[in-house]
């Protein structure tokens, strides 16, 4: 197909009754409220625009797109009036053409002459708007003064903006603002002075607040905001419609391509999860797929002091096979193991898990959800009877009052923080339980009602407060209860919960969360506040959003299920506007635990000691299936050291860098007698690994990814794998030589297998999801489109849980060695481990990890911004620089673990989750002092690091 | 940390978070816990551990693992 933009229909849909109207003769229905330029786009007329795109709201700037509509006085707009019933329009008449050409020659009289030359000559509509409307002459010259030849601002790394070319429709303030939320765009000036402008004087993009989400990009009908990728390689000529890598948002993307080069990704309007926005991440950071340091050779060595050695792909294989096979011999199935990849399709997954089990023979099999959503699995699975969030994105559109916990969606889910800021403008009320101010606390246009600044490690004690207040106020939804959930142990947990030792009041020295504040937050959530009203429902839609500040906790399963109690208790369960969201970290940790990636269970959730289900694996797959469950990715490692596990392999996961107690990964590491590590890059891990096979990107691969909402999504190949074979391709190669009979042609055979093997999978397949663009599981007889909101009738499990948990205070405690408490997490430039943003423009914004620290504690430590400081806990230290804030409390100190040469991961412990052993990342004892550079051990690490990533060029 | 130290502070932390069920409910939750989550080798460095460092609740969870092993 030749490369065409996406449709721009000029002004959003609606969804209201029908209304038949005629434009220019022909009869057209569409939604009550919809504009008339869009009803006339949807009969494939095309109104000529310049202010209007179908991202914002109309706006009847540009006088372009004026109609004549009988019985109507004067020329209206057709972006800013809504149809009616009957309405007889007329969008070309000589009367029109000629007003349009004289507003054209307008614009065209300031504007520069250059389309030959121009970044978006022949994708412009300016352009493409002056050949609509047939000008021909510019009767006033070019001579008067204009606003050409201003010097173009190139401060951001992706694209740039160039004053000269700009219209000032304002297409990118207001995407700025109702598509982003940010409102770092203006208009500055009056009349003929006016311009778009990054925020205060002397600001340019890059200083400015812009986030680099590229939705202005997008919105600009000129060149004035142009990717800097589209100047340096020329007019896309292809478009496929193809899924983020990133977080678990989901956001699909039109790679727009020209031969096998990616030009730009643009996000595609109909992508349910993202409905046409980004982030920088996904938008722009897709530069490290051609990084110079990415591995493209298989590698191996003998002994991991040695340098590696490139080799073909059978040596490789068959070096890896022979090394597997003899410690299968000499100790044992239970001796392997692996770890699928969150970040590699569902079929990939799948087939690790499936090398695993049925050709290494052990359950040793785990993944990156072990270190952060595993407690929500465990959790959700127990209350509501499925592991996985309750609603859509879509959602969100309908809450009345948004409980966020422990998660930072502005940065670690930037899309989806758009469209909940959105809703806060509309008036939702946000109450923030999180020890650090983050964004959504205060930002522009937004506000929280309440942030509950909790201490470290007290959430289990928070939600019981909220609880308690809930319950003893007589807030509960006890219909809802007594319907949907266990009438009796509803009445335990009530009873639980209303004991005073769990009053807001009992507990605030613990949570250090002021009492009356709680309190205030718990009515809100319950009831809407103080004069709620709403002529819908008596009660408000409460929504609870997470992340790994619940789950990465010694009580994260309890934190969950305390989470889960709560949605309950309120009635928040099975409707639009409601329910239990955990933001997924990673683009296909979803799916990765759909999977069967886990130790314990196959796909679909299913326990490895029921017999009846492995018995349908064996009969497909023809092995026999261990009944006992595996190792956890924590056990691992033990098991390494004791000698007892001594082979693993590693898709797409660096656990050297990302999993908790540094010394002892490595130590577990360093133990084994095979190593493989299937990557982009010579990660951390790689340092330890015997073999390294290069791995492939979600451009040069087929198959799925699954949200945080449950969305299955394609994934589509747009250029071949620079290593030469996707990444399941290379997992067959193995599973082969380890001599079974694989033979997938595609994967949509593996996914075939998956949907026949899975009861949420039935009807899922590559052939549905290209019709479709994307379905949400459970996909089955009982739900055969899909599933955008669970427990609408009643729950999974039957009836809903409550579960009693209690508060244990984490053994994490601080004392005279280490008085301040470390917390962690993300910011939006830099992704996870940074394997791949590190390898992209986007340092420009943090090049490094700094740690934030409250004025008061460095103030006691002689500490200012910029100054080296060390971190120690009784697992390790570090140093890193400080950034003195007031955005964490006293006694709270914050980093993130974006940076390898930080390893802020040599500090965490090994402290995990009671029911899953997810590491207790968010609580670590720390002291902080000042320092003058690296410790012994980021120089040793580095040395070793060096050391480890020789490679010896084959002959 | 050796593992059987990690064994023993895992089985008490289970125990511990299921204590609030009840004496009765909590071993019997945390044996089968234990059945369900833990590989075959980590059951059997717990059954061999000094059960003297157990709580109560683990201590007769573990005993009930052992027994079904």
């Amino acid at each position: 197909m030749a490369y065409e933009i996406q449709p721009d229909f000029g002004t959003p849909a609606r969804d209201g009754a029908p209304v038949t109207l005629t434009i220019d003769g022909r009869a057209v229905t569409v939604p009550t409220g919809t504009s008339v330029m869009r009803a006339a786009a949807e009969i494939g007329g095309s109104i000529p625009k310049l202010c209007a795109t179908d991202n914002v709201e109309a706006f009847g700037s540009c006088r372009m797109c004026l109609v004549e509509i009988e019985g109507a006085r004067g020329l209206p707009a057709s972006c800013t009036t809504p149809v009616a019933a009957g309405m007889v329009v007329k969008t070309q008449t000589p009367r029109l053409e000629k007003i349009r050409r004289g507003v054209m020659e307008l614009y065209i009289s300031d504007h520069p002459l250059d389309c030959l030359t121009c970044s978006a000559n022949n994708d412009c509509e300016l352009q493409d708007t002056a050949a609509q409307v047939g000008l021909r002459d510019v009767r006033y010259g070019y001579a008067g003064e204009n606003h050409l030849g201003q010097a173009p601002d190139l401060s951001n790394p992706y694209f740039a903006f160039d004053a000269s070319k700009c219209i000032v429709c304002s297409r990118c303030v207001r995407a700025c603002e109702e598509v982003q939320g940010t409102f770092a765009l203006t208009i500055e000036g009056r009349g003929f002075d006016s311009g778009v402008s990054a925020g205060a004087k002397g600001d340019d993009f890059l200083s400015s607040e812009c986030v680099s989400c590229g939705a202005c990009v997008q919105a600009c009908p000129t060149a004035a905001l142009n990717e800097k990728s589209v100047a340096e390689i020329g007019k896309p000529e292809r478009a496929v419609v193809t899924t983020c890598a990133y977080c678990g948002v989901g956001c699909t993307f039109r790679a727009e391509m020209r031969g096998d080069q990616l030009v730009r990704m643009v996000p595609w309007k109909d992508g349910k999860a993202n409905r046409g926005h980004s982030c920088v991440k996904g938008r722009f950071a897709w530069g490290y797929a051609n990084h110079a340091d990415r591995i493209t050779k298989p590698m191996i060595r003998e002994a991991i002091t040695q340098p590696w050695r490139e080799v073909s792909w059978d040596e490789a294989i068959s070096f890896t096979a022979a090394r597997l096979k003899a410690i299968k011999a000499t100790h044992g199935a239970r001796a392997l193991g692996g770890i699928t990849s969150s970040r590699c399709t569902n079929e990939e997954a799948f087939l690790v898990q499936k090398l695993v089990r049925g050709g290494f023979g052990s359950n040793n099999v785990d993944t990156c959800a072990r270190v952060c959503h595993s407690p929500t699995g465990y959790g959700l699975k127990t209350t509501f009877g499925t592991s996985a969030g309750t609603q859509d994105f879509d959602s969100v559109e309908d809450s009345d009052v948004i409980l966020l916990i422990g998660a930072n969606p502005t940065d670690g889910h930037p899309v989806f923080a758009s469209r909940m800021k959105k809703r806060l403008r509309e008036g939702a009320k946000l109450i923030v339980i999180d020890p650090r101010r983050i964004d959504m606390v205060r930002s522009p246009h937004i506000e929280a009602a309440h942030h509950l600044a909790l201490q470290p490690g007290t959430n289990v004690a928070v939600l019981s407060a909220i609880a308690h207040v809930i319950v003893t106020e007589g807030l509960a939804d006890e219909a809802f209860i007594r319907e949907r959930c266990d009438w009796d142990e509803y009445q335990d947990w009530a009873r639980f919960v209303s004991d005073p030792h769990h009053s807001p009041e009992t507990l605030e020295p613990v949570t250090r969360v002021p009492a009356g504040e709680l309190r205030a937050a718990a009515r809100l959530f319950a009831t809407g506040g103080p004069g709620w009203a709403s002529a819908q429902r008596n009660r408000p839609n409460g929504a609870i959003y997470y992340g790994l500040g619940v789950t990465e906790h010694s009580q994260g399963s309890s934190t969950v299920m305390a989470i889960a109690n709560l949605a309950m208790a309120t009635g928040n369960i099975g409707r639009r506007g409601v329910g239990v969201n955990p933001l997924r970290g990673q683009n296909n940790v979803q799916g990765a635990c759909d999977m069967g990636s886990f130790p314990h269970e196959l796909t679909g959730y299913r326990h490895i000691s029921d017999a009846a289900t492995r018995a349908l694996f064996e009969a497909d797959w023809g092995v026999t299936l261990d009944a006992e469950p595996g190792l956890r990715i924590p056990n691992m490692l033990d098991a390494a050291v004791d000698g007892s596990f001594r082979a693993i392999y590693i898709q797409g996961e660096d656990i050297l860098q990302s999993d908790p107690n540094t010394h002892h990964v490595a130590a577990g590491l360093a133990a084994m007698d095979c190593v493989i590590v299937h990557d982009l890059f010579l990660n951390e891990t790689a340092n330890y690994a015997h073999v390294f096979l290069p791995g492939s990107t979600f451009l040069e691969k087929t198959g799925t990814f699954t949200n945080a909402e449950r969305r299955i999504q394609m994934v589509r190949r747009v250029m071949d794998p620079a290593n030469g074979y996707e990444d399941w391709q290379v997992t067959q190669l193995l599973a082969r030589a380890m001599d079974l009979d694989w033979d997938y042609s595609d994967a949509g055979q593996i996914m075939d297998e998956i949907a026949r093997l899975t009861p949420s999978f039935t009807g899922v397949s590559h052939a549905r999801l290209d019709a479709e663009g994307s379905l949400q599981w459970p996909v089955n007889e009982a739900h055969p489109d899909g599933s955008p909101i669970m427990h609408v009738d009643g729950f999974v499990r039957g009836r809903g849980k409550f579960v009693v948990t209690e508060y244990i205070p984490t053994d994490e405690r601080t004392g005279p060695r280490y008085p301040l408490l470390l917390t962690t997490g993300r910011i939006l430039s830099q992704y996870n481990v940074g394997a791949q943003t590190r390898r992209t423009a986007n340092s420009v914004w943090h090049a490094e990890d700094v740690l934030e620290i409250h004025p008061t504690d460095a103030e006691n430590r002689g500490l200012s911004s910029g100054d080296w400081v060390k971190l120690a806990s009784r697992a390790g230290e570090t140093t890193l620089r400080a950034l003195v804030t007031d955005r964490v409390a006293p006694g709270v100190v914050y980093t993130t673990f974006h940076h390898p040469d930080t390893q802020a991961n040599v500090v965490t412990t090994e402290n995990s989750d009671w029911a899953t052993n997810c590491p207790e990342y968010k609580v670590t004892a720390v002291q902080v002092m000042p320092s003058n550079g690296p410790t012994a051990w980021q120089r040793d690490y580095e040395a070793q690091a060096q050391q480890a990533r020789r490679i010896e060029a084959a002959e | 940390m050796n593992t059987t130290d990690h064994l023993i502070k895992m089985a008490n932390q289970i125990a511990a978070n299921l204590a609030a069920q009840g004496q009765e409910a909590a071993i019997r939750e945390t044996a089968q816990h234990i059945i369900d989550f833990w590989d075959p080798r980590m059951k059997a460095g717990i059954a061999e551990a000094d059960h003297t460092q157990l709580s109560e609740i683990a201590r007769a969870a573990v005993g009930i693992v052992t027994a079904k092993a």
